[in-house]
Order: C-alpha cells, then sequence, then structure tokens
C-alpha cells in the first residue's frame, strides 16, 4: 500500500516577461489500487502537473509538497524519483539518437532495480512485453523513439511502464494520436500494469474514449493550474457531453487536440 | 614519381599558377581537382588564416608549423617486429618515397623537406598485428617525421600507430598498398594536452585493394589531419571511419579529399566527433572537410560519406562541409549527409525519468554515439584502452 500525495503545488516556469506560474495550488492523493483520471482544456497545466512530479528542470516548484509514502519527492533528483516508483509517459517522448532501444531498456531496468537483470530472463522478458503490445522486436535495435510515429512512441512509454514497474505511473495523454486498435493494445498494456500490482495510476486525458478501457475510480476537472471538481466516472461523461465550459468562469470551452 | 597517374596533377608548376594562390582567398577552390600539390615548401605561400584550407585552424597554436618552426626536435618511431614485417631507414632519396602521394599544404611541404631519415614499414604475407609507436618530440620542441606503410600483393595486415608524446609534430604519413593487398590501420592520437599535430595522410589505393581506415583522435591542443585517398587501378576499396572527442580549448580538425579517377571503385567515410567544452575556457572545437570527387573516367564509383557531431556542452562548435563532385553520370551511387545534434537537457531528462543516473546517461549516448566507430578496431586491448580514455574525457566536465 503506497501514497502519492500532492498538497498545495504551486509551480512556475521562467517566461520572457519572468516567472509564470502555472499551477496554483493542486491538491491531490493517490493510493495504490486508485485510478485517477485528470481531465481537463489545453493549457490549464495538465503536462506541467505531470513533469513537476518527475522532476523536468525548467519547472520551478514554488510552494507546496509531493510525498511518495511520506518521503519528500520534490528534494530528490529526477532519476532518484524513478527509482522511488515513479513513472511519466510523456505526452511527447523524447528521440535520444545514437542509444538503441534495447540498450536503454536494459540500462533503465538495470538502475531501477538495483542489479543488471540476468540476460536470458531479460531478452525473454523483453519480447514478451514488445509482442504484447504489438511491437516489431526490430524495434528493439533501432535509437530510442527516433523516427518513431506518434503511436509508436506511446506504445514505447507503456513498454518501458510495464517493464519498469513502478508504484506510480503518470499518464500523459497516452492515449492522444493512437488509432482504434493501438488504443486497444495499449489500454490492455495498462491494465496489465494495474492488474500485476498494488499500483496507482494517474491518468491524463482529453477524451472519455480511453475511459472506457480503463476505467477511472476518481475523475478530476483541471482547469486554471488547479483542481476544480472531483467525481466519479459520470463526471467524464458529462465533461464529454458539456465541455469544461461550467469550469473555466465564462471562457469559452476548448475542444480536445 | 613511379606511380602511373591517372589524373592531372598540378605539382610541380609555380604556385601562381596552379591554384596555390588562388585557393587562398576567402572562396574554395572551384574544384578539389584543382587542388595544388608539391614537395617544396617554398611553393606554398605561408598561410594567413583566410585561405580556404586554413580558414578554420588557429594559426598561433600550430607553434610556427606553418611558418618558421626550428625543427628542432624529433619524434620517435617503433616499430613492433614480426615475421612478414620488414622495417627500414632510409633517405628522402629512396625511390619509394613519394609513391603515396605529394603534400597539398605548407606545413606537410615543411614536414617532406625537413624530415631527415623516413621510416619504411613493408608488410608482406599475413603478418600479426603491428603497432607503430609514434613519440613527440617534447614539451616546447618541434619535429618533422616521415613514415610510409606499404603491402605487398595479396598481403593481409593490421597496424596500429599509436601517437603520443608532448610538443609540435608536423609528418607525412603514406599508405602504399599493393595490388590485391588489405589493410587494417587504426591511427591513434592519444596525444599530452600540450601537443600539437599537423598530420598529412597520403592513402595510395592499388587495383582490387582495400584499405580500412579508423583513426581516433582524443589529446592534444591541436591535431589536424588531412587524408588523400587516391586509387591506383579499379577495384580498389577504402573505408575511412574516424572518432574524435574535444574538450574544452581542444582543437580537432580532419580534412578529406577522397579522388576518385579510374572506375569501380568505392569509398565509405564515416566520421563522428563528441565535443564537450566548459565555461571560462575557449570552446571545444571540431572541424570535418569531407571532399570526395569523382572525376569522368571513374565510371561505375561507389561513395557515400558521412560526419556527424554531438555536441554535449554549451562552449562547443563543430563545422561540418561534405563536398561531393560528379563530374560522370555513370556513377554505381554517391551521396553525403552531415549532422551535428546536442544532447540536450531533454535527453538528459527523459533518461533520468527512467531511473538512469546522470553519469549513465551520458556515457549511454555517447558510447552509443561511437559505438560503430569502435566496433570497426579490431584489436580488443586497444579497443577497450579507447572505450576507457572517451569515459576518462567524459568525467572531466560530466557532472
Ligand atoms: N516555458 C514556458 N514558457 C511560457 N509558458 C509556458 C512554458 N511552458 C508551459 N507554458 C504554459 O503553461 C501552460 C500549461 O501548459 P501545459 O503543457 O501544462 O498544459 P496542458 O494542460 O498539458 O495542455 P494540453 O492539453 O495542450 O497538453 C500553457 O499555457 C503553456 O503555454
Ligand atoms: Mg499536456
Amino acid at each position: 500500500m503506497s501514497t502519492l500525495e500532492i498538497t498545495g503545488l504551486h509551480v512556475s516556469v521562467a517566461a520572457d516577461g519572468g516567472a509564470k506560474e502555472i499551477l496554483k495550488g493542486v491538491d491531490l492523493t493517490v493510493r495504490s489500487g486508485e485510478t485517477h483520471a485528470i481531465m481537463g482544456p489545453n493549457g490549464s497545466g495538465k503536462s506541467t502537473l505531470a513533469y513537476a512530479i518527475a522532476g523536468h528542470p525548467k519547472y520551478e516548484i514554488t510552494a507546496g509538497n509531493v510525498t511518495l509514502d511520506g518521503q519528500d519527492i520534490l528534494a530528490m533528483t529526477v532519476d532518484e524519483r524513478a527509482r522511488a516508483g515513479l513513472f511519466l509517459a510523456m505526452q511527447y517522448p523524447v528521440e535520444v539518437p545514437g542509444v538503441s532501444m534495447a540498450n536503454f531498456l536494459r540500462s533503465a531496468a538495470t538502475a531501477v532495480r538495483g542489479e543488471a537483470p540476468k540476460l536470458r530472463t531479460w531478452v525473454k522478458e523483453v519480447k514478451g512485453a514488445m509482442s504484447d503490445l504489438d511491437i516489431d522486436p526490430d524495434f528493439a535495435e533501432r535509437s530510442v523513439n527516433e523516427g518513431f510515429s506518434g503511436g509508436e512512441k506511446k506504445r514505447h512509454e507503456v513498454l518501458q511502464l510495464s517493464l519498469l514497474k513502478p508504484k506510480f505511473a503518470v499518464l500523459d495523454e497516452t492515449d492522444s494520436g493512437l488509432d482504434v486498435d493501438a488504443l486497444r493494445v495499449v489500454s490492455e498494456g495498462v491494465n496489465r500494469f494495474r492488474a500485476d500490482g498494488d499500483v496507482g495510476v494517474l491518468l491524463i486525458t482529453h477524451y472519455t474514449r480511453i475511459l472506457q478501457h480503463i476505467r477511472p475510480d476518481v475523475v478530476h476537472v483541471f482547469a486554471g493550474g488547479k483542481v476544480v471538481s472531483t467525481g466519479g466516472a459520470e463526471l467524464a461523461d458529462e465533461l464529454e457531453r458539456n465541455g469544461y465550459a461550467r469550469f473555466t468562469t465564462g471562457a469559452p470551452a476548448e475542444a480536445g487536440v | 614519381m613511379t606511380v602511373p597517374d591517372t589524373a592531372p596533377e598540378v605539382a610541380g608548376l609555380a604556385p601562381e599558377l596552379a591554384g596555390a594562390k588562388e585557393g587562398q582567398g576567402s572562396k574554395p577552390l572551384a574544384s578539389a581537382s584543382e587542388r595544388f600539390t608539391a614537395y617544396d615548401v617554398e611553393a606554398f605561400e605561408v598561410p594567413g588564416g583566410r585561405e580556404e584550407n586554413w580558414r578554420f585552424t588557429p594559426l598561433r597554436r600550430l607553434r610556427g608549423l606553418h611558418d618558421g618552426a626550428a625543427f628542432d626536435g624529433t619524434a620517435q618511431i617503433a616499430v613492433s617486429s614480426g615475421e612478414g614485417v620488414t622495417v627500414e631507414t632510409v633517405g628522402r632519396d629512396d625511390a619509394r618515397i613519394g609513391e603515396g602521394g605529394v603534400p597539398a599544404d605548407r606545413v606537410a611541404a615543411a614536414a617532406w623537406s625537413t624530415f631527415r631519415e623516413a621510416t619504411v614499414v613493408t608488410l608482406d604475407g599475413t603478418p600479426a598485428p603491428v603497432t607503430i609507436t609514434v613519440t613527440g618530440p617534447g614539451h616546447g620542441a618541434t619535429a618533422a617525421a616521415h613514415l610510409q606503410l606499404r603491402t605487398t600483393p595479396h598481403a593481409e595486415a593490421t597496424v596500429v600507430v599509436e601517437q603520443r608524446g608532448s610538443g609540435a609534430l608536423a609528418d607525412n604519413l603514406e599508405v602504399v598498398l599493393a595490388d590485391g593487398s588489405r589493410l587494417n590501420l587504426v591511427v591513434t592520437e592519444e596525444w599530452a594536452d600540450d601537443a600539437v599535430h599537423a598530420g598529412a595522410q597520403h592513402l595510395s589505393i592499388g587495383r582490387d585493394a582495400v584499405l580500412r581506415a579508423t583513426s581516433a583522435s582524443l589529446g592534444g591542443d591541436l591535431v589536424r589531419i588531412t587524408q588523400t585517398v587516391k586509387y591506383r587501378g579499379p577495384g580498389g576499396d577504402a573505408e575511412l571511419a574516424g572518432l574524435g572527442f574535444a574538450d574544452a580549448g581542444q582543437h580537432l580538425e580532419q580534412r578529406l579529399l577522397v579522388d576518385h579517377a579510374v572506375p569501380d571503385c568505392t569509398s565509405n567515410v564515416i566520421y563522428k566527433n563528441a565535443l564537450q567544452g566548459v565555461a571560462g575556457t575557449p570552446d571545444a572545437r571540431t572541424v570535418w572537410i569531407g571532399d570526395v570527387l569523382i572525376r569522368a573516367a571513374a565510371e561505375n564509383t561507389r561513395t557515400f560519406e558521412l560526419n556527424r557531431n554531438l555536441v554535449l556542452t554549451a562552449h562547443a562548435r563543430a563545422d561540418s562541409v561534405p563536398n561531393l563532385e560528379i563530374e560522370t553520370g555513370e556513377i554505381a551511387g554517391a551521396g553525403h549527409a552531415s549532422a551535428t545534434g546536442r544532447f540536450d537537457d531533454e535527453q538528459l531528462f527523459y533518461l533520468q525519468s527512467r531511473g538512469i543516473p546522470e553519469d549513465v546517461a551520458r556515457r549511454l549516448v555517447v558510447r552509443g554515439f561511437f559505438g560503430e566507430i569502435l566496433a570497426r578496431i579490431t584489436v580488443p586491448e586497444l579497443r577497450a584502452r579507447l572505450e576507457d580514455a572517451i569515459e576518462a574525457e567524459l568525467a572531466v566536465t560530466g557532472s
């Protein structure tokens, strides 16, 4: 049983005219075994929240706390956070030319598990995880994310999730850019991850269609840099019907990307 | 020279007639084929720094190799002996000297005009790998040297030229491959921090001969290597690979000309540099100039050249100038590619977000980047040493 607790989180980025505050007091608690969906209009700060939890250097925490089972996550380096059990599936995964996917996965597994996985079982494990996600084995020799299509990148994020087995996974629009079949494959991957362990998921999305595959326990509406409403799965359905207008104080609702 | 010249050389012409001075303007020679060559240093003007072939080189750091160096020191050349390996020390009057090629810049010509004795290493049959150690003249001294490697027909050999030590060295390295022979050549620049090396490599490929050359530039203050490949008969195959790691203040320059003047030959060039600078010191610098010339007679040529530069930090600058000139329509394939990329914070963040510590992440990227070059080095101890040396370079500022 683990708990990821975010309290009073304020985050700024350096912008042309000085620091610009994006998160304005986020409070959110996710326990293992729970899946929380976060939905909100473009630019409301969802990715900022995800990056701030992961420790991206661009985002400055100006107030608040993030703890994992009481441990101060914000005091940790990016890699320490990952080794403590956090994982971020990124909205825009980064290309790393020259580093093969195989080498990358093995280095990551070695770091997270604290020892190099045994070669024989590792090869089988990777092959199995790739085939579960309908990823061609040839990808193992390609450079990390380089030249991958949007959908291929997302599948590889979930591949990493399944191999690294974190305690908490933040999935930032892992569903966008996927066709119907890919969405099913990726959702199944996330569901296997949920079923395999006592883990928590924070699912950032614009669309309820992924929520048909991955049932959330809690839905949060995110607007203007904070959580403005929290409810059950039915809240997502309401958003699908009416958009975010009710939550964005008069501003016209924006459609998803 | 005794080598049948398949292409018009302009060697021996007065410089004002032959492009030495024309080529010293700010614009490049119209064609690499017009490149001026001569043995005599005085045939070349003293470069001022604006000439096309000198414009990237910090002349002030050349220790006068281009102008007025005393050449008061000696670079030691030691050759490991073995069956099928003949080592001779000869004078400049030896008929074989110059078979590989002719200097194309003033420093190479200065070395040629100055060296007292040349080392000629002849490889016959299938000798065990040969190691040649070149040691600089020592701090503050300047030296000229001359080394020739030659194979007999159908020989198959591996030669490692390891270059270390201090001081400034200008030299010519001739490689003369006999018909049907095969040479695996590794040249390392493992100089001390003060060292300056301006080297000209003249690579002459016989009919159906195969050259697999790999260079590794790691040490030295300024290292400038020019490589010229010429084919003496059809079926020649030259692969030039190289890696360079430039750290703060270091200048690594690689210039090559592959001159396809006979049919049915192949060239493949792949060079990779990593750069790592430090605030408050001069930039880490790499320069790569890749000229490939396919003359009208060189039908059915196949050539590809690639340069990639990985900029690891700020305070680093990579220049890359690939140039392909094709004078015949009858080629089998020709291409070039050049790219300079930064190892940026986003990549570092991505790798770290998967639990990989920062130093491991940097190593992963650099090792991956150099992997295909290092894989060509078939001498395991040497490959391991170079891998270690690269990791040590990374550790210097690898926070
Ligand atoms: N470096 C920056 N400089 C200025 N503004 C920034 C910077 N980075 C992010 N922002 C702004 O912060 C706000 C929140 O961005 P964020 O990416 O978190 O939104 P999001 O909710 O994930 O949007 P989307 O649904 O489009 O993915 C946006 O208005 C964005 O333009
Ligand atoms: Mg986003």
